[in-house]
C-alpha cells in the first residue's frame, strides 16, 4: 500500500514516539500525548463507523464508560489482575453494542445518530445512578498495569502501553479495510440496498462494524481506567461522545490514520485555547467550545473529507495492488449445457395499488443465448426486471430459476444462485480502485472473517479473490485501469466495470439494466462486442434495454412490452417490422 | 397512588409537555423544510430565557450584542459571495439585512433595558433580539450546504450548538438565571392550585399551534414551506426559493425558541447549558413524530412531560434515563415499521 | 422583442467525468412549437434540465434576446416554466393548492385571474379542487403539471415527455391541449418519445441521438425522415 515517500515520514514519527518520553519533554506534553492515544482509539473506531460505513454515532463515549468501569469493578472490587480484565471489557463493549446495534442499524440514515444521542445520555446518566459505580463519585484506586514486579505508573510508562495498543488498532483497522470484510463495509456507503445485489449482507456488515467500534471504545475506556487509576461518569458523556466525533470529522472521516491526526489536532488545540483563551478574554471557562462548534461548520463547509487527505497530498503515493499469480483459483460453478432454459417468467404480474405494471408477461432466457426485454418507457421492463432480482415482489404469477421458483428469496440469495446484474445508475464505490469494485462481486465466493482478516490470516484466500478480479477485468478489457479510483472512469467503462463485477460473481446469468443509456456511439459498439464475446464463452444475458439500434444485431430473441403487457416477441428482424413495435415506439397511428 | 399527587404531577407534566411540544414542532419544521436536524433549538430557549431575565433586572442583554456579531459575520459572507456581482441593489440589501436591523434592535434593546418597561415589552423586545438570530445561523453556516446531505447538516447542526452553547457561556456566564414570570398570582382548580404562569404556556401554546397551523393551511407562504418540505424540485420550480423557505424555517423555529425561553424562564433556572437538554426532549417527542408529523410531535411531548413528571416524583435519580430511554423502544418499532429500502 | 425566443448554442453537459450533451444548437421563434426527439439517454430531459438552470452547463442560452437569468426562480420570473418527467406534484396537497403554487411568483391579482382562466380550460381540475394531488389519476396528474406551469403566466413551456405514461388516447388529450396552448401565445418546447404525435402538432423538429443534434428541420419533413426510424429502431444491420 504505502510507498518510499510516505513510508520514511511514517518511520519518522514512529521513530519520534519512541523516544520522546526519554527526552526532557515537560511530563505535561507526555500526559497530552496518552490523552491523545487514547482519544485516538475510539476515532479509529468512528473511522471505520462513520468514514468508512457511513454510520454517525455520537454514543461512543458510552462505550469507553463501559470498558472503564468493567475493569475499575473488577479490579477493585473482585480483586481480578488488569490483564485479565482486558478481554473481559472488550467483550462487555461488545455485548453492549450488539443489542444497540441490532436496533439502532436498520434505521435509516438520521435516525441512527439521533438513536446514538439519545442512549448516549441515557448510559450517562445511568453510570452515575448505579451504586456498583460508585454513582457520581465514581470508583478510585484502580490497579496500574504491570508486568512481573514492573507498574506502569507513570505518564512515561504507560505512555507506552497506549501507544503500542494505538499502533496495533490502527494496523488491524488497516488490515480489515484491506480484506474481504472490509470490502463490504466500504460498500456500506453506496447506500441502499445495491450491496446486496452483489452478495453483501448490508445488515451483517453494519452490525460488525458498530460492534467493532464499541470494542475500540471500550479498548479506550479500560486504558483510560489503567491510566487515571479513578473514574467518574464525566469522560464518558455525551459532550466527549461529540468531541470524538469532532476528531473524526477534523482528521477525515474515512483515514484511519486521520483518526490519529484529528485526536491530535484537537486534544492539542483545546491544550492551547484553555491556556491562551482567559488571558485573552480574563476568565476562566471552556470557551474551546465556540472554536471547536466554528471549527466543525467551517470544516463541513470547505474540506468535507477532513484534514488528513490535505495532509496526505504532500506526499503523494501510488498504490497498486500486486496480483499474486501462484494465487489458488476460486471454485467455479457447472455450466449448463447450451439451450437448457435458465429464467422462466410465467406470467409474472405486479401490481401498484390500481395500477397494472407488469400484466401477465412471460418469456425465457435458455443458456447460452442473448435475449433482450425491450419497450419504451414506462412500459414496466424496469419492474420486470426489478421481480427477477428479488428487488420487488410478484403479484401473480411465477419466476423459475433453473426450474426453482425464486419467489421470496432476497437479492442477495438470487445472487448467490448464479444470478448477477448490473444496474441502469451504476452503483459503483468511486473511492475505491477498480479492482477492489470488482473484487465486491466475488464477495460470496470467499469465506474469511473479520479476525482472520485483521491477523491477516485470510491471505491466500484474499489473492484468489484479486485474482479473480483481476481476470474478470482482463476479460472485460479494464486490466489497464485497475489502479485508478473507479470514480475517474467514463460512463461507458463504469457500465463494463458493474460487468465485471458481475462476472466475478461466477453467474450462470447475467441481468443488464440499460447497459447501454447515456453511451456514445463507439462506447456503445464496445459494448456490443464484449457482450458478444461473452456469449461466445457460454455466459447467458438477459438485458433490458431502450435503445432498438443497440439490441437489434445483438440479441437471440427479443421480447417487447408495452403499458406492462407482452406485445411481441421472436428475432430481432421480425419484432422490427411489427407494426405494434412500431406504434409503441413512434406513436401515432397505432 | 393518591390523586392528588397524581394531578399535580398531570399538571405539572402538560407544563413543560407544552414547552416540549414548542420546540419538537419547531425541529420538525426546520426539518420538513430544510432536512437540518436542529440541535441548537434548545440554545434559542435557553437565550430567550436569559434575555428575559437579564431585562427584569435591568441590565442590558448580551444577546443584543451576539445578534450585532451574527450579523456582521453574515454581512461579510454575504460581501464575499457577491464579490463578482456588486450593484447597488445587492449592496443595500445586504446592509440594511445584516447591519441596520440587527443594529436597530441593538439601539432599541439599549434604550429599553434601563427603562424597567411593563413584562409584555420585555417579553416582546426578547422576541425581537433573539428572531433574527434564525436568519444569520441559516445564513453562516447552513445556506453555504444546501445540497449536503442530512448528515453532514446534522455535524454541522452539533457545530453550531457547541459554537451556541458556548457563546451563552461567554455573555451569560456560568451562573443560572431565572425570569420573573410574566404576570404573577394563582388560583385553584378545585384543590389544585394553578400558576398564572403555566396558564400563559399553556395558552400560548395553544396560540402557537393554531398560528401556525393558519400560517401552513391559509397563507402562500406557508404552503411554499409546505411544498418544499413535500417535493423541493417542485417548489424550485414553482419559483420558490431555497433560500426564502430556509429563512422563514429558521427564523420561525427561533421566534418559538424564544416564546419558549420566555415561559419556561420564570419556572425553571436556566444556565447556559440547559437549552441543549430541554432541546433534545423535544427532539424525543419529534423522533416520535418520524421528524414529520406535527399532530404527533405535539402529543409525544406531552406525554414526555407526563413522563419526566411522575418519574422524578417516583424515581427522580433516574428521570433523564427513562426519559432519554423512551426514544429506543421507538426506535425499534420504526426500525421494525420501515421498511429497509427506505433509504436517502 | 428578438426573433427568437429562445437560442442555445454549443450547449455542453457533464455529469461528472461524463459528457452527456456535445454541443447542442437550437432556436426557436416565439408562438412556436419545437419538437425534440430522439431515444432514451440520448440527452433530451438533460436539455431541458440545464436550459431551466436545474443543472450546469457551458455554451450559451440566450432567452428573448439576452443571456438567460441566472437562478431558477429569476427564469421562472421571466416566464420560462419546466414541467419535468416526473412532474413533481405536490402530492399531499389539494389540486387548489398546487395550482395556487404554481403561480407564486405572480401578484394576489394576477394569481386569480390566471386561475379562472385555468379551471375553465381543465374543468376536471375544477371538479377536483380539494382533492389531493397524490389521488388524481396519471391522465389528471399531467393535467395538474400543465395547470400548475400555466399559473406562472409562462412565454416559454418546456414540456418533458407529458405523454409518458399515458394511454393512448389520454396521450392525444394532453397534445391537444398543448396546441392549443400555442393559439394563447406561449412557445413550447416539446420532448417526446412519442415522435410521430409531437411532430404532428410541431413547427420545428430536432432529432437528438447521443447528446447531438442528427437532423433538424420542419416537423413535416422530418416525420418522414427515414433518419427518424433509424434512430428509434436502429439502423438495418
Amino acid at each position: 500500500m504505502s510507498s518510499s515517500r510516505r513510508f520514511i515520514p511514517a518511520l519518522v514519527v514512529l521513530v519520534l514516539l519512541a523516544v520522546l518520553p526519554q527526552l526532557p519533554v515537560p511530563p505535561f506534553w507526555i500526559t497530552l500525548l496518552n490523552n491523545i492515544g487514547i482519544a485516538s482509539l475510539v476515532a479509529i473506531g468512528l473511522v471505520l463507523l462513520t468514514g468508512v460505513g457511513g454510520l454517525t454515532s455520537f454514543g461512543q463515549a458510552a462505550f469507553c464508560g463501559f470498558g472503564a468501569y468493567t475493569t475499575a469493578v473488577l479490579t477493585t472490587a473482585y480483586g481480578f489482575s488488569p490483564w485479565m480484565t482486558l478481554p473481559l471489557s472488550l467483550a462487555v463493549g461488545a455485548l453492549i453494542a450488539l443489542p444497540l446495534g441490532l436496533i439502532t442499524v436498520r434505521l435509516s440514515g438520521h435516525f441512527l445518530p439521533l438513536g446514538t444521542l439519545a442512549w448516549g445520555i441515557a448510559l450517562y446518566y445511568l453510570f452515575g445512578q448505579i451504586d456498583l459505580l460508585g454513582r457520581h463519585d465514581g470508583i478510585a484506586g484502580i490497579p496500574p498495569l504491570s508486568i512481573g514486579d514492573y507498574r506502569f505508573m507513570s505518564g512515561s510508562s504507560i505512555y507506552y502501553v497506549i501507544w503500542t495498543f494505538v499502533i496495533l488498532t490502527a494496523l488491524a483497522a488497516q488490515n480489515l479495510l484491506d480484506s474481504r470484510v472490509g470490502r463490504a463495509i466500504r460498500a456500506l456507503r453506496g447506500g441502499g440496498q445495491a450491496p446486496e445485489a452483489f452478495g453483501v449482507n448490508v445488515a451483517r456488515a453494519k452490525l460488525t462494524v458498530f460492534v467493532l467500534a464499541g470494542v475500540t471504545a471500550a479498548l479506550a475506556g479500560w486504558l483510560y481506567a489503567h491510566m487515571q487509576r479513578a473514574i467518574n461518569p464525566t469522560p464518558f458523556s455525551i459532550s466527549m461522545g461529540i468531541e470524538y466525533l469532532l476528531m473524526a470529522v477534523i482528521g477525515g472521516a474515512g483515514y484511519v490514520w486521520g483518526a490519529i491526526f484529528g485526536a491530535s489536532l484537537v486534544l492539542v488545540l483545546k491544550e492551547l485555547l484553555q491556556r491562551l483563551l482567559p488571558d485573552l478574554i480574563g476568565t476562566t471557562a471552556n470557551f474551546e467550545m465556540i472554536v471547536f462548534g466554528a471549527l466543525l461548520v467551517v470544516i463541513l463547509q470547505f474540506a468535507r473529507d477532513g484534514l488528513w487527505p490535505v495532509v496526505l497530498r504532500f506526499f503523494p503515493s501510488k498504490s497498486s495492488h500486486r496480483i499474486r499469480g501462484d494465487a489458488p483459483a476460486l471454485g467455479k460453478r457447472e455450466a449448463p449445457s447450451p439451450g437448457t432454459p435458465l429464467i422462466r417468467v410465467e406470467k409474472a404480474r405486479k401490481t401498484f395499488g390500481g395500477l397494472v405494471a407488469v400484466n401477465d408477461v412471460s418469456f425465457e432466457v435458455k443458456a447460452g443465448q442473448i435475449v433482450g426485454l425491450i419497450g419504451p418507457n414506462g412500459a414496466g421492463k424496469s419492474t420486470t426486471f426489478d421481480l427477477i432480482t428479488g428487488m420487488n415482489s410478484l403479484s401473480g404469477g411465477q419466476i423459475l430459476f433453473e426450474g426453482k421458483p425464486l419467489t421470496g428469496r432476497s437479492p442477495r440469495d438470487i445472487a448467490r444462485q448464479g444470478v448477477a446484474r448490473t444496474f441502469q445508475h451504476p452503483k459503483i464505490l468511486p473511492g475505491m480502485s477498480v479492482l477492489e469494485n470488482v473484487a465486491l462481486g466475488a464477495h460470496q465466493r470467499g469465506t474469511g472473517g473479520v479476525l482472520q482478516s485483521i491477523l491477516r490470516l485470510e491471505r491466500t484466500e484474499e489473492a484468489a479473490l484479486m485474482a479473480e478480479a483481476m481476470r474478470q477485468l482482463e476479460r472485460v478489457g479494464l486490466a489497464e485501469f485497475k489502479d485508478r479510483p473507479a470514480g475517474d472512469l467514463a460512463l461507458g467503462q463504469v457500465r463494463i466495470l458493474e460487468i465485471a463485477r458481475a462476472l466475478a460473481l461466477d453467474p450462470v446469468v447475467l441481468l443488464l439494466d440499460e447497459p447501454a443509456a447515456g453511451l456514445r456511439y463507439g462506447e456503445k459498439q464496445e459494448l456490443a462486442a464484449l457482450l458478444k464475446k461473452l456469449r461466445g464463452e457460454g455466459m447467458s444475458i438477459l438485458l433490458v434495454e431502450h435503445d432498438m439500434s443497440f439490441v437489434m444485431g445483438l440479441v437471440d430473441h427479443l421480447v417487447v412490452l408495452d403499458f406492462g403487457t407482452r406485445i411481441a416477441d421472436g428475432k430481432p428482424q421480425e419484432v422490427r417490422e411489427n407494426p405494434a413495435v412500431i406504434a409503441a415506439y413512434l406513436g401515432g397511428t397505432a | 397512588m393518591d390523586f392528588t399527587i397524581a394531578a399535580f404531577l398531570i399538571q405539572d407534566g402538560l407544563t413543560s409537555g407544552a414547552i416540549y411540544a414548542l420546540l419538537g414542532l419547531a425541529l420538525v419544521l426546520v426539518f420538513s423544510v430544510t432536512r437540518v436536524i436542529f440541535i441548537p433549538q434548545g440554545e434559542f430557549v435557553a437565550y430567550g430565557a436569559m434575555t428575559l431575565s437579564l431585562l427584569d433586572s435591568g441590565k442590558f442583554p448580551a444577546t443584543a450584542t451576539l445578534l450585532l456579531v451574527f450579523g456582521v459575520l453574515a454581512f461579510l459572507l454575504d460581501l464575499w459571495d457577491n464579490r463578482a456581482r456588486l450593484n447597488a441593489p445587492v449592496l443595500l440589501r445586504n446592509v440594511g439585512l445584516n447591519l441596520v436591523l440587527p443594529g436597530v434592535i441593538y439601539t432599541l434593546a439599549l434604550v429599553l433595558a434601563p427603562m424597567q418597561a411593563g413584562p409584555f415589552v420585555k417579553a416582546l423586545l426578547t422576541i425581537v433580539i433573539i428572531a433574527p438570530m434564525g436568519l444569520y445561523i441559516y445564513r453562516i453556516a447552513y445556506k453555504p450546504l444546501a445540497d449536503a446531505s442530512v448528515l453532514v447538516l446534522l455535524i454541522v447542526s452539533v457545530g453550531v450548538h457547541l459554537a451556541m452553547m458556548g457563546l451563552g457561556l461567554v455573555f451569560f456566564g456560568a451562573e443560572g438565571l431565572r425570569a420573573r414570570p410574566l404576570s404573577t398570582g394563582s388560583f385553584s382548580l378545585g384543590f389544585l392550585p394553578i400558576s398564572a404562569q403555566s396558564l400563559w404556556i399553556y395558552g400560548s401554546t395553544i396560540a402557537i399551534i393554531v398560528g401556525l397551523y393558519l400560517f401552513f393551511e391559509k397563507t402562500l407562504l406557508g404552503k411554499a414551506l409546505r411544498a418544499t418540505a413535500v417535493n423541493r424540485l417542485g417548489a424550485r420550480l414553482v419559483g420558490v426559493r431555497t433560500q426564502l423557505t430556509g429563512v422563514t424555517a429558521f427564523v420561525l423555529a427561533a421566534t418559538v425558541g424564544a416564546i419558549s425561553g420566555i415561559l419556561i424562564g420564570p419556572i425553571t433556572t436556566i444556565y447556559y447549558d440547559t437549552g441543549f437538554i430541554i432541546g433534545l426532549k423535544g427532539f424525543v417527542a419529534a423522533i416520535i413524530g418520524g421528524l414529520a408529523s406535527f399532530p404527533i410531535t405535539a402529543i409525544a411531548a406531552i406525554g414526555v412531560g407526563i413522563v419526566e413528571s411522575f418519574t422524578s416524583f417516583y424515581a427522580s435519580a433516574f428521570k433523564e434515563i427513562i426519559v432519554f430511554s423512551l426514544i429506543i423502544p421507538v426506535l425499534i418499532w420504526l426500525s421494525i415499521t420501515v421498511s429497509v429500502h427506505e433509504d436517502e | 422583442m428578438s426573433d427568437r425566443l429562445l437560442r442555445v448554442e454549443n450547449l455542453h453537459v457533464s455529469y461528472g467525468k461524463a459528457e452527456v450533451l456535445h454541443g447542442i444548437s437550437l432556436a426557436m421563434k416565439p408562438g412556436s412549437i419545437v419538437a425534440v426527439i430522439g431515444a432514451n439517454g440520448a440527452g433530451k430531459t438533460t436539455m431541458l434540465n440545464a436550459i431551466m438552470g436545474l443543472i450546469p452547463s457551458r455554451g450559451s442560452i440566450e432567452y428573448d434576446g439576452a443571456p438567460v437569468p441566472r437562478s431558477i426562480e429569476a427564469r421562472v420570473a421571466a416566464g420560462l416554466c419546466l414541467v419535468p418527467e416526473k412532474r413533481e406534484l405536490f402530492s399531499s396537497m389539494s389540486v387548489e393548492d398546487n395550482i395556487m403554487l404554481g403561480g407564486f411568483l405572480r401578484s394576489p391579482s394576477e394569481r386569480a385571474e390566471i386561475q379562472a382562466d385555468v379551471y375553465q380550460r381543465f374543468p376536471r381540475l375544477a371538479e377536483r379542487r380539494k382533492q389531493l394531488a397524490g389521488t388524481l389519476s396519471g391522465g389528471e396528474r399531467q393535467m395538474l403539471a400543465l395547470a400548475r406551469a400555466l399559473m406562472s403566466k409562462p412565454r416559454l413551456l418546456l414540456l418533458d415527455e407529458p405523454s409518458l405514461g399515458l394511454a393512448p388516447k389520454i396521450v392525444i388529450d394532453i397534445l391537444n391541449i398543448v396546441a392549443e396552448l400555442r393559439n394563447t401565445g406561449v412557445s413550447i418546447l416539446l420532448v417526446e418519445q412519442n415522435a410521430r404525435a409531437a411532430l404532428e402538432i410541431a413547427d420545428e423538429g430536432y432529432l437528438v441521438e447521443l447528446g447531438e443534434v442528427r437532423k433538424s428541420g420542419p416537423a413535416a419533413e422530418l416525420a418522414v425522415d427515414p433518419a427518424l426510424m433509424e434512430g428509434y429502431l436502429g439502423r438495418n444491420a
